[in-house]
């Protein structure tokens, strides 16, 4: 069952001036392919420059060496295939729910009543069907955040690139979200990138998880997920094999020998 | 207090304080024997407005100022707005002309009046220019900085849609600059009437500038009161007017309509 390659980034360099000048390597050659529908969580210390790569396969960055690709196409911009959903929801909040979510298909163009249908389509999918009238601000941040999630579909890209999207929320929110992204991916066969710092999110709901080094980023170890029901992140969590992933990604990044060392700055960048 | 929730609280002490305030403007100047010509009663002051409204054409002089402030208001808002904008998407724009801008800033505009007078002699414009002066400095300075400190997540959002920078502008910075260009135009509100009365003082017959400045050589304190007192009501309704504009606009935005409903 070789998939189809949707998502490739092939010897990735980044190099940006900091602000005394001098230049600092974020990630550099980092090399990896994500299948059709596959969902590939990739995790690392705070500025590692996971936020980068995502820059990168968005188009909104264009690296200092090498390249990604999406469907074998070499990225040289944003794309409509590609649509990326961060931590924090950028609802605009002068638009209602279903304007935020019409966004990008108002971007390229689309008639009216074509995508006013697919938002509310959308919101009736994710539950939010009668707040579709309403503000940002008359919603709770995981209504947001679901909305958020809504607006990145509705471009029907065929690549998604996940910043931390759920980190913002509370940690009960949080599995329903994730459960609700999980169940999406699996049943429109998305592809995706979920960068995460949550271990758990990051097993429950990938089929591979990506370890990154610290600065500059490399990608240290890649662990294939190998457990059921990738479209239930709930069901998964209660899976005892679970554990053991994560404290294999634990070991592998680490965690609690050396939480004295200081943490490279400049966060995601 | 449960009785009357749909006043705020301290409503009623407001009103109190105005009914002391005119009761002290009434009473206080004849009890602490303060001369007319000083501080004159608030029945004087009366009187004195009847009198204008008989004799002096307050009406016309009242109609010329908020005339020349509702002009000068607009066209510096405008050009204040523009020019904000426009700065705001050329960072190298600003950088060129910023020392300039700056400058201007510091200037006192009023001092520009005899100027303009001599420029365009004793006409309502050089009324209406010290006005639009006056004004664009708050509202440009708000819209710059309000495009400066839109979220580049926002930007990078709309440019993943393969957004064009026209797109851009009208889809996420100036509608996101909004609240910013109000709070400019609240300012520059009551700054208009600043410029326009200042620009009356110093040359032509008409507006409440010029009557303000008449009464003042006739030593007729109460005239003077009259002015100030529509002055302040010609400012006062210019900032009213912004602020439910404002409110119409911004809908939006949590806490603005207090009977809103939230859900």
């Amino acid at each position: 069952m070789a998939r189809a390659t949707r998502l490739e980034y092939r010897n990735v360099t980044m190099r940006f001036a900091d602000t005394a000048g001098r230049g600092v390597t974020a990630v550099a050659g980092v090399s990896l392919a994500i299948a059709d529908a596959e969902v590939v969580a990739l995790i690392g210390p705070s500025g590692c420059g996971k936020s980068t790569l995502l820059n990168i396969g968005a188009g909104l960055y264009a690296p200092t060496d090498g390249a990604a690709f999406v469907d074998g196409e070499r990225v040289e911009g944003p794309n409509a295939h590609v649509a990326f959903m961060l931590q924090k929801d950028l609802l605009l909040p002068w638009r209602t729910v279903a304007e935020n979510v019409m966004l990008g298909a108002e971007i390229h163009g689309q008639p009216r009543s074509q995508r006013r249908r697919r938002a509310h389509e959308l919101l009736d999918g994710f539950g939010l069907g009668e707040f579709a009238g309403r503000y940002p601000h008359q919603l709770s941040g995981g209504m947001r955040q679901r909305a958020a999630l809504a607006r990145t579909l509705a471009v029907e890209p065929s690549v998604l690139l996940l910043d931390e999207p759920f980190s913002a929320v509370d940690a009960q929110t949080r599995m329903v979200l994730q459960r609700d992204l999980a169940r999406t991916l699996t049943r429109a066969g998305k592809t995706a990138l979920l960068i995460t710092h949550d271990l758990f999110e990051a097993v429950t709901l990938s089929d591979r998880v990506l370890v990154m080094s610290a600065r500059p980023g490399r990608i240290l170890e890649e662990m294939t997920i190998d457990l059921p029901e990738r479209e239930d992140p709930l069901a998964r969590r209660r899976d005892p094999r679970v554990n053991d992933y994560v404290a294999r990604l634990m070991d592998r990044l680490q965690i609690g020998e050396d939480t004295l060392e200081p943490q490279a700055i400049g966060g995601g960048a | 207090m449960s009785a009357r929730p749909r006043l705020p609280p301290g409503a009623a002490a407001s009103v109190a304080l105005l009914v002391v305030f005119l009761a002290a403007w009434e009473w206080g100047p004849g009890l602490l024997r303060i001369p007319s010509y000083i501080i004159p009663s608030l029945s004087e002051v009366a009187r004195e407005a009847v009198r204008m409204w008989q004799v002096s054409h307050v009406l016309m002089h009242t109609g010329v100022t908020a005339g020349e402030v509702l002009a000068g208001f607009a066209l510096g808002s405008l050009l204040g707005a523009f020019i904000g904008y426009l700065l705001g998407m050329s960072p190298a724009t600003e950088v060129a002309l910023s020392p300039y801008i700056l400058a201007l800033q510091i200037a006192p505009k009023v001092a520009f009046a005899p100027l303009f007078i001599l420029w365009m002699g004793y006409s309502v414009y050089p009324k209406i220019l010290v006005a639009v002066l006056i004004v664009f400095f708050p509202v440009m300075v708000n819209v710059l900085t309000a495009i400066r400190t839109v979220d580049p997540d926002l930007i990078n959002l709309a440019r993943s849609f393969k957004a064009t920078r026209a797109q851009i502008f009208w889809k996420i910075e100036f509608p996101a600059s909004i609240p910013a260009l109000f709070a400019g135009l609240r300012i520059g509100a009551t700054l208009a009437v600043v410029g326009v009365v200042v620009g009356e003082f110093v040359g032509g017959n008409l507006g409440l500038g010029f009557l303000l400045t008449f009464g003042e050589g006739q030593a007729n304190t109460p005239m003077v009161f009259v002015s100030i007192v529509l002055l302040t009501l010609i400012g006062g309704i210019a900032y009213l007017g912004v602020v439910l504009t404002e409110q119409r606009v911004l809908h939006y935005l949590p806490g603005r309509n207090a009977n809103r409903r939230v859900g």
